[in-house]
Parts: structure tokens; C-alpha cells; sequence
């Protein structure tokens, strides 16, 4: 009897302790859901352009400047696309399966260029090339020629703005793709030569199908971040649709065409991103394994090793060395001129906003995703879509896309708290670094995103029924299984979003409160006056600033490997 | 939470209590603002807070803060823009009787909307060596096939050009300033790029002899400390455009108080003390700009390009054809 009463008693409370998780659960999920939609408010605003009227601004544009917006668009795009995809994927594979001299310095080094502003290594290049530049004029005085007596490439071009962003964006795809494999299992390379395919070919064959979600992910934020690049395309005189947003908005006064240039554009993002998806049909990419061993480095010897060497010093060393050493020229030759008085506060105001963006990204980020594993319901799969497109969106488009519900918000709340109590509130929120932040989580949550995607994707699905059978609850399945696999996509996707917001410059100029600068936006300035000798320190900063936590994270990331032993590294 | 009641008691009373401070929206950047701010906030006590950003963007903030905006005062560099942020109706009239005897009346709004604080002038500059300036004479002139492949000027989406290109088309209609764009645009000597140090950088180079730009770049790469940018700027020289006609295309950077401002008489203290004695010699010595009154003396180095007949054209035609000025651009393939 005694015993019957303690299995009655029992029963309701476990009832009832799973009804409440399930309600903790579903709060969860319906607050991530509502947090979804409000992020994604700025970017559906531009999308609900599309039925504006935009006063015959169209058939202007078509009839002279929009062939030019889309052939340098895609130019661009096809351009950065082969050129990061050759400069990150080669190098991450060597530095992760082979050992040649300088190899382990890669490894962080190869991440670099990523804390280098696109707008920066564009300045400071043609400083050097272009034809009022050191360069042109030693060779002119030297040779006693004048300009049009020799060759020499036009660095601002649609050539050179493919150059200079490739040489910033492919850390992306080096980052993601290298994560890949050091999290694929060695055994199924093993079995792939053991089976007789050449290392050549157990990297083609195997490794690197096995690593094109990553691929695909990092492949896809370098094309957004490229067509949503300005800085670069305006100072090199090319024609691309950001070009014309920007044209279209303050130059011919139409924000509404020019919101519509943006929905184009997001049109034909998610129509890349969907044809990936279709293309993998019903492919998936889980790693049928889980024995992890240490990683067997090939030593390379000979012109591999010579040839190893030189495919992946070059990325860095135009990427990031050369480009460095003149910043720090120019800044050692204009220390004296400058207003160091708030330098620290610039950069602690920068490393500020970086930390406080990534930290949250990475957690939303999390959240959301593993929710779409657990119910891939259609709702979520589309809102996580459209979340996915803030990245493609121009920043001061996205600036006035925060700035519009915002602005709106607190002016309702305060015509109502007036009439209600007579008490005028003011703009609680608009001009905070509050909307600042969000305007960050609407441009950069999809680079965090996409990194924890590819990373989950990765475990199979058995994992987390194994969990459940174990009695864990999801959140704990989340925590003490896939967290512990999947540590260097964390990793990666904080580090993505930290530099990011270092870098980043449109949506912090329009919204941020008084008094309130940032590194690049001294950086920006002085820039946009042409001093570009006198930006420079600010924009060492940035770098400086972005280096720490690569090298903190990357080492992180190697040692993040299952199946890691620090013995390794001591060989 | 004890310290959140505090900040929010402080907040209500420094509200009450009206502490004297001006909000600022600024286009100008913080480098060519702030030092002259601070100089006012240590002779006055009036706290000043600062916000930079691109014009229309500031604009468009402005515009969507509505009433509650905590801005005073809209500072831009271009009175394209001035006159958008009228039309946007952003801005308040300003009555202030020295404003109105310092600024020369054809440098503010005719109904006070906004006020000229310095001038800058659009001119072309040309290769020492190789251009006789004889051969110069308007802006006009440069669509001549004679500068076939000679001329040099940065992209129609900046503001100074679209400005320039406005005030044609308010004298001589689109038509004909279209054909004179087409004109130009043949004559150029690469793509549009860059900004107007560079094509100042491009005639010392020997890619173009003659280009368009702005007073003060050539002035800042006179002054530079870096001798290369000297010597950039010493292989060109100044010719004033239009002598015989309309004069030199001026644009203006200038001040407006907003419609939301809560501090409004702070603020016009300070429009006040903007075109004041020592704030015009700062914009003169600092940035090269021409001083908006008269009476105030222009730095040596402008002084030393001589007197020169400047365009008298009432400036909101600017802001009015600026739209035109940049469709007509896009026709005539000025990138």
C-alpha cells in the first residue's frame, strides 16, 4: 500500500516536471521565434519595397545604369567566388593534413587579412600603385618615362576591387573549411587510401565533399558580404549595385527605388542560397564516425614542399604583411599630427561593441539553429531564411531599416504616455547603443549562423536520439553532446562576428548617441578627407585590435579537435 | 538599482533645469567640428554633444526621430543637402538679426531656414607644364574636343559634382547641359574614381592636364607634411572658371536649427558665434575654406590664388536640380 501511494505520488510529479520543461521548452522556442521576427523586421521592410511606386526611377535606370550595376555585380561576384575558394581551401588543407616549414604559423596566420577593412587594404594599395603613387612615380623618374610609356596594371578597377576584397574575404572560406576538416574523422580518409586513392584524391573524393556544407556556408557570406560591400566598389570607381543604392537613394532622391535595388539584390541571394540547397537534394553530411585519432601530417619535401609554401604565404603575405607594413609606415610618419587623447577610448569602445555583438549573436545563433533541428517546421525554416539575408543588405540600408521600427516604437510609446499620464518619455531606445547592437545582430547573425549550421549538420541525427533515450532533455543534449563536438564552430562563428563588428562602419555612424565613436569611424573620416597617411593609426588599431582574438581563437580551434593531443604539437 | 534611481533623478532634474547644452547632427567631420565646439563649450559652459555621420543619413534620422529628436542643430557641407532637410521639413527659421547682418544674404535661405558658415570653391586646376592657361576660360569650355583625353574629375555620385551640374541646369536647362556633360565625358582621360587629391595626384603623374576639384584638397596637399603630396600640388596651379561671366561655381558648409530642437536659443548662440570672428579664422587656417563674411581675411595660401569673381547664383537652385543634374549624368555616361 505504502509502496502504491509513493508510485501515485510519483507519477503526477514527473508528469508534471516534464509539462513544465515542455512549457520552458516551448517559451523558449516562442521567444527565439519572436525574437526572429523582430530581427527580421528591417530586413522584410526593404522586401515590402518592392510595392512601392518608385515614379518612373526604373525605366531611368534601366535605360542607362542598371546593365552596369548588374554585369559589375556579378562580375565581382564570379570574380571573389573562384578567387576565395582558391586562395582558402588549398591552404586550409595543408596546413591541417601536411607539415612544411612555417606550417604551424600559418595555420593563424592564414586568418589575418579577416581583421583587414576591405575600405582599408583598398586605400592603402592604391596609395602604393596607383599612378600619383611611390611606385609609378620611381618607376617614372628612374626610367625617364611619363605616364603611358609603360605598362602598369590599373589597381582601381573591377579587377583591382576583386583583388583586394578576395584578399579579405577568403579567410572566411579558409576558417570554415578548415574547421570542416579537422572535425571530419581521419578514418574515413584512411579508408579512402586504403582503398587506393592518392592523397590528391582522398582530399577531392573525400574530404572535400564532405566539407562543402562549410564550404557552401562560407562560399555564400563571402558573395553577400561582397555585393553589400561599398567602401571599396565607390573608391574604385565601379559601377556595382551598391553604387546605385546609394545613387539612387541621395542622388536621384528615390529611397523607395533605391529600397527595391536592395530587394533585387536579396532576390537573387536567396535564389543562390535555395539552388545550393536543391543542387545537394537529398545529400547529407553527417559524419558516419566517431573515432577521432591524431591527424597524420605529411611532411612535404621538395618543390611540393617549395610549392606548399608559396601557395600559402601568398595570401597572407598580400593580404595582410604588405599592407601592414605601409599602414605602419604612414602611421609612424604621421604620429605627430594626430589627436591621440581618446585613442583608448576608441578602441575600448570598438573591443566593447565587438564582444557584447558576438556574445549574443553566438547564442541566438545556437538557439535558433538547433531549434530548426529539432522542428524544421516551415515557419522557422523561412524566418531563419530571411534572417540569413541581413548580411546581403547594405549596412546604412539596415541602418534605416532599424532606425524606421525603432523610431516608431518610441515615438508611439510616448504620444501614448502622454495622453495617458501627461508624461512625455522621449526615444527610450532609437540613438542607444541598444539599436546599434541590433542593427549588428540583423547585418552579422547569419555569419554566426551559417557557421553553427554547417557545424550541427555534421553530427548525425542519431546522436541526439541516443541522447533522448539516455533521458536527456534537449537543452542538455545541446549542452553535454553536440557543444563539446562542435567547439570550433563556436569559436569560429564569435570570432567571424567580433572582427566583423570591428570592421564595421555605416549602421554605428547613423545610429549611435552622441559623443560615441568607434575605430572605424576615425578611421572612415580622416579617410574620406583623403588623409589617408593620417587614418592609418586608427586603422592599425582595428587590425590590432581583430589579431588577438584570431590567434587567441585559432589556437583554440586547432586544439579543439576530438581526439587532439597536445603531444602533436611538440613533434 | 539604487544607482539606476539616481541616474534616472539626475536625468529628470538636468532636464528640468534646462542646463544649457546644444545637440548637434553633424556632416562636417569630427576633425573639422569638434576643436572649434570645444573652444565654445570652455568660453560659455554650454555643453555641446556631437554626432557625425553622412548628411542624408543624419537627414533621414532626423526625419523619422520626428518631434522627439534630441537634436538641435543639423551642420552639412553642401547646401544640396540643407535645402532636402527644408523639404523634408526638419528644420525651423531662425530669426536672429546678427546672423542676418554677418551672412551675406545670397549664403543663407531666404526665409532662415539655414546659414552659410564657409565657403569652398569648385575650380579647375591644370598641369604647369604642359597647359597654357590661356586656353582655359569656363567651365564650359572643358566639353571642348580640344581637352580630348586631357581632363580628369572624381564620380557624378559626389556631391560637389552633382551640385556643380545643378547649378547649369538651373542657368541653362537640362538640354544643354546634357550635351555639355556628354562633352566632358568624352574629354576624360580614365574612368571616373578616386577623390580629388587623386586627381590632383593624377596631372602631377602625367595621366591627365586638367581637372575639377574643390579649393581646400588642393590647399590640404599644399600644406600636407608629407612632401609627396607637395609636390603633387605644386605641379598644378588654380584658374579660376567664368571670370567673365558667372563667376566660380561656391558651395557652402552651413548650419540649421531642427524642427525638434529643445535647446533653440542655444543653439542659434551658437550658429552665432559660428560665423563669429575667431570660428571664421579656424575654418580659414584649418581647413583652408574661404571665410563666409567679408571682413574676415582668407588663409595666406587661398589668398595667394588671387581675387576671384565668385558664382552669385541663388543656392537652393542647387538643391532643386540635383536630381536632374544626376539623371543627366547617368545619360551622359559620367560614371
Amino acid at each position: 500500500m505504502s509502496q502504491l501511494t509513493t508510485v501515485t505520488n510519483e507519477a503526477p510529479r514527473g508528469a508534471l516536471s516534464s509539462l513544465r520543461t515542455r512549457l520552458s521548452e516551448r517559451w523558449l522556442t516562442l521567444g527565439i521565434l519572436a525574437l526572429c521576427i523582430l530581427l527580421s523586421v528591417p530586413t522584410i521592410t526593404v522586401f515590402s519595397s518592392i510595392f512601392g511606386d518608385s515614379e518612373g526611377v526604373w525605366s531611368h535606370l534601366a535605360s542607362t545604369v542598371l546593365g552596369d550595376y548588374v554585369s559589375q555585380s556579378a562580375m565581382l561576384m564570379v570574380g571573389v567566388g573562384l578567387a576565395v575558394l582558391v586562395l582558402g581551401i588549398g591552404p586550409a588543407w595543408l596546413v591541417t593534413m601536411t607539415r612544411f616549414p612555417g606550417s604551424r604559423h600559418l595555420e593563424w596566420a592564414l586568418v589575418l587579412p579577416l581583421a583587414m577593412p576591405a575600405y582599408i587594404i583598398a586605400y592603402t594599395y592604391t596609395g602604393m600603385l596607383d599612378v600619383g603613387g611611390p611606385l609609378q612615380s620611381w618607376i617614372r623618374t628612374t626610367f625617364e618615362v611619363r605616364y603611358g610609356d609603360y605598362w602598369f596594371p590599373q589597381i582601381r578597377s573591377i579587377g583591382g576591387a576583386i583583388t583586394m576584397l578576395s584578399l579579405v574575404l577568403y579567410p572566411y572560406v579558409y576558417l570554415l573549411t578548415r574547421t570542416a576538416f579537422i572535425e571530419q574523422s581521419v578514418c574515413v580518409l584512411e579508408v579512402s587510401r586504403t582503398l587506393g586513392a592518392s592523397p590528391f584524391k582522398a582530399f577531392s573524393r573525400v574530404a572535400l565533399p564532405l566539407a562543402r556544407p562549410a564550404i557552401m556556408a562560407a562560399l555564400s557570406l563571402v558573395l553577400m558580404e561582397t555585393l553589400a560591400d561599398y567602401g571599396t566598389v565607390q573608391y574604385f570607381g565601379v559601377s556595382a549595385f551598391t553604387t546605385g543604392i546609394y545613387r539612387t537613394w541621395f542622388g536621384l532622391g528615390s529611397p523607395i527605388a533605391a529600397a527595391q535595388l536592395a530587394a533585387v539584390l536579396m532576390v537573387f541571394i536567396l535564389g543562390l542560397v535555395l539552388a545550393e540547397h536543391w543542387s545537394r537534394s537529398k545529400a547529407r553530411y553527417h559524419h558516419t564516425s566517431n573515432k577521432y585519432t591524431r591527424l597524420p601530417r605529411i611532411e612535404l619535401h621538395g618543390w611540393k614542399r617549395a610549392a606548399a609554401m608559396f601557395y600559402c604565404f601568398f595570401p597572407v603575405v598580400f593580404g595582410f604583411l604588405i599592407p601592414f607594413i605601409q599602414l605602419s609606415l604612414w602611421a609612424f610618419d604621421t604620429w605627430e599630427l594626430l589627436d591621440r587623447s581618446n585613442f583608448l577610448g576608441l578602441f575600448g569602445n570598438s573591443l566593447k561593441l565587438a564582444s557584447i555583438t558576438a556574445v549574443i549573436a553566438l547564442f541566438l545563433s545556437l538557439f535558433i539553429t538547433y531549434s530548426k533541428r529539432l522542428r524544421p517546421g516551415i515557419f522557422l525554416r523561412g524566418i531563419v531564411r530571411v534572417l540569413g539575408l541581413g548580411y546581403a543588405i547594405p549596412g546604412t540600408v539596415v541602418a534605416v531599416g532599424v532606425l524606421i521600427p525603432f523610431a516608431w516604437f518610441d515615438n508611439t510609446l510616448d504620444a501614448w504616455m502622454r495622453e495617458q499620464f501627461d508624461i512625455s518619455t522621449g526615444l527610450l531606445f532609437s540613438g542607444t547603443l541598444v539599436a546599434v547592437v541590433f542593427a549588428y545582430l540583423v547585418r552579422f547573425l547569419p555569419v554566426s549562423m551559417n557557421t553553427l549550421d554547417a557545424g550541427l549538420g555534421k553530427i548525425k541525427p542519431t546522436m541526439d536520439d541516443v541522447g533522448r533515450s539516455l533521458g536527456l532533455k534537449p537543452l542538455q543534449i545541446l549542452r553535454r553532446v553536440h557543444i563539446p563536438v562542435m567547439k570550433g564552430s563556436l569559436l569560429t562563428a564569435s570570432l567571424l562576428v567580433f572582427v566583423d563588428v570591428l570592421k564595421e562602419l555605416p549602421a554605428t555612424l547613423i545610429l549611435r548617441p552622441f559623443n560615441f565613436n568607434t575605430l572605424a569611424i576615425r578611421t572612415y573620416e580622416l579617410a574620406n578627407q583623403e588623409r589617408l597617411a593620417e587614418a592609418s593609426s586608427t586603422a592599425l588599431m582595428i587590425v590590432l585590435a581583430g589579431i588577438i582574438p584570431v590567434i587567441i581563437l585559432s589556437q583554440t580551434i586547432s586544439k579543439s579537435r576530438p581526439g587532439y593531443e597536445p603531444s602533436t604539437r611538440t613533434q | 538599482m539604487r544607482r539606476v534611481l539616481t541616474t534616472i533623478a539626475t536625468v529628470l532634474c538636468a532636464s528640468l533645469v534646462q542646463a544649457d547644452e546644444v545637440n548637434i547632427y553633424s556632416a562636417r567631420e569630427e576633425n573639422l567640428i569638434k576643436p572649434i565646439l570645444d573652444i565654445y563649450s570652455r568660453e560659455t559652459g554650454v555643453t555641446v554633444n556631437l554626432v557625425t555621420g553622412g548628411a542624408d543619413e543624419l537627414i533621414q534620422r532626423l526625419s523619422l526621430e520626428g518631434a522627439n529628436s534630441p537634436a538641435d542643430l543639423l551642420l552639412t557641407v553642401d547646401v544640396g543637402r540643407l535645402y532636402r532637410a527644408k523639404e523634408a521639413g526638419v528644420l525651423q527659421s531662425v530669426q536672429s538679426p546678427l546672423l542676418d547682418a554677418e551672412v551675406p544674404a545670397n549664403y543663407r535661405d531666404s526665409e532662415g531656414y539655414w546659414y552659410a558658415l564657409s565657403l569652398r570653391s569648385r575650380v579647375i586646376v591644370y598641369d604647369k607644364e604642359r597647359v597654357n592657361p590661356a586656353d582655359l576660360s569656363t567651365y564650359a569650355d572643358l566639353a571642348d574636343p580640344k581637352w580630348r583625353g586631357k581632363i580628369c574629375v572624381r564620380s557624378s555620385s559626389n556631391i560637389y559634382n552633382q551640385s556643380m551640374v545643378a547649378s547649369m541646369v538651373s542657368r541653362n536647362g537640362v538640354a544643354q547641359t546634357e550635351e555639355w556633360a556628354e562633352g566632358l565625358v568624352a574629354n576624360f582621360a580614365r574612368s571616373p574614381q578616386g577623390g580629388d587629391r587623386e586627381q590632383i595626384s593624377a596631372i602631377a603623374a602625367g595621366q591627365c592636364q586638367v581637372a575639377l576639384v574643390n579649393t581646400y584638397y588642393l590647399a590640404g596637399l599644399l600644406s600636407s607634411s608629407n612632401p609627396a603630396d607637395r609636390a603633387n600640388g605644386e605641379a598644378v596651379a588654380v584658374f579660376w572658371p567664368d571670370q567673365n561671366s558667372n563667376g566660380a561655381h561656391i558651395n557652402i558648409s552651413g548650419a540649421a536649427v531642427t524642427k525638434a530642437a529643445k535647446n533653440k536659443d542655444a543653439a542659434v548662440k551658437l550658429m552665432e558665434y559660428l560665423v563669429g570672428d575667431e570660428a571664421q579664422h579656424w575654418y580659414a587656417e584649418t581647413n583652408n575654406e574661404f571665410p563666409v563674411r567679408d571682413d574676415v581675411q582668407s588663409s595666406e595660401l587661398l589668398k595667394s590664388w588671387g581675387e576671384f569673381k565668385a558664382d552669385d547664383i541663388a543656392l537652393d537652385q542647387l538643391g532643386i536640380h540635383n536630381a536632374e543634374a544626376v539623371r543627366l549624368m547617368d545619360r551622359a555616361g559620367w560614371k
